[in-house]
């Protein structure tokens, strides 16, 4: 490969070594050299972030191996303790999980989990306008279907499947959804 | 310039295309990582394996990246 004459050092103002400020001369920095390092730890350092990425996929695997997807039947409501327009909070699947059972006619009930799917704070029911509010990042669900309407959250209210019998509501299952 | 600055620039622009391919994979992995985080919380499971599959050969490439780059210095 043939050489050419340029300077050994590429300073970072790209004049001449004698151009340079006697600062710059005293104490020259190989920028070249610099540039080379920096740019090498960097890439380093990529391929740990990826080990990272990799370790949560592998994380998110063993979580799916040992989530619980059947759900013991559970009462939650009496059909008459609840009037049109009135919601009631409850516990489906665990206690660690609040859900929200509304009734929106007189033959309609929702339920769905009260968690919102961006960051989960808990939802307000707003049946006058067919909806749910997030107050934490004004995010919006459509209370007849659990879908997103405005605001952060992209994926629907996980919905509670119910079941009623002899004048008695139960929770029976948990319907995961995307978008 | 020098036989010895001259190999070390070549060193750069192979450092260079190393970490602008080390860093699109890293990206894909991002995008697999919250796309799979988004379908495990929707109920779909049956994608999970495979992005864990598809991010851990994206790693096993960087790694061979990064081989080739600490090859490089010796």
């Amino acid at each position: 490969m043939k050489p050419d004459s340029g300077p050994l050092h590429n300073f970072p103002d790209g004049k001449s070594e004698a151009e340079q400020p006697k600062w710059r001369k005293d104490f020259p920095i190989d920028v070249e050299a610099d540039e080379y390092g920096a740019r090498r730890d960097f890439t380093k350092f990529m391929v740990l972030t990826s080990l990272a990425f990799v370790c949560g996929q592998f994380w998110i695997g063993v979580q799916s191996l040992f989530r619980n997807d059947d759900h013991e039947p559970r009462e939650i409501a009496k059909v008459n303790d609840l009037k049109v327009g009135q919601s009631v909070l409850f516990h489906y699947p665990t206690e660690h999980d609040p859900c929200l059972l509304m009734r929106s006619s007189e033959d309609t009930f929702l339920a769905y989990s009260n968690q919102c799917t961006h960051l989960v704070c808990p939802v307000r029911p707003d049946l006058k306008h067919d909806r749910l509010h997030c107050p934490c990042h004004e995010g919006f669900f459509q209370a007849s279907t659990g879908s997103p309407l405005a605001g952060p959250p992209r994926r629907p209210l996980p919905k509670i499947i119910l079941k009623i019998e002899d004048g008695i509501i139960y929770a029976t299952d948990v319907e995961l959804r995307n978008s | 310039m020098t036989d010895r600055s001259q190999t070390r620039r070549q060193r750069l622009a192979i450092v260079y295309g190393i970490m602008m391919i080390v860093l699109l994979l890293v990206i894909m992995q991002l995008w697999l990582l919250t796309a799979t985080m988004s379908m495990w919380l929707g109920g779909n499971s049956g994608v999970v394996w495979p992005a864990a599959a598809a991010s851990l050969i994206c790693l096993g490439l960087n790694l061979g990246l990064m081989r080739y780059l600490v090859r490089l210095d010796r």
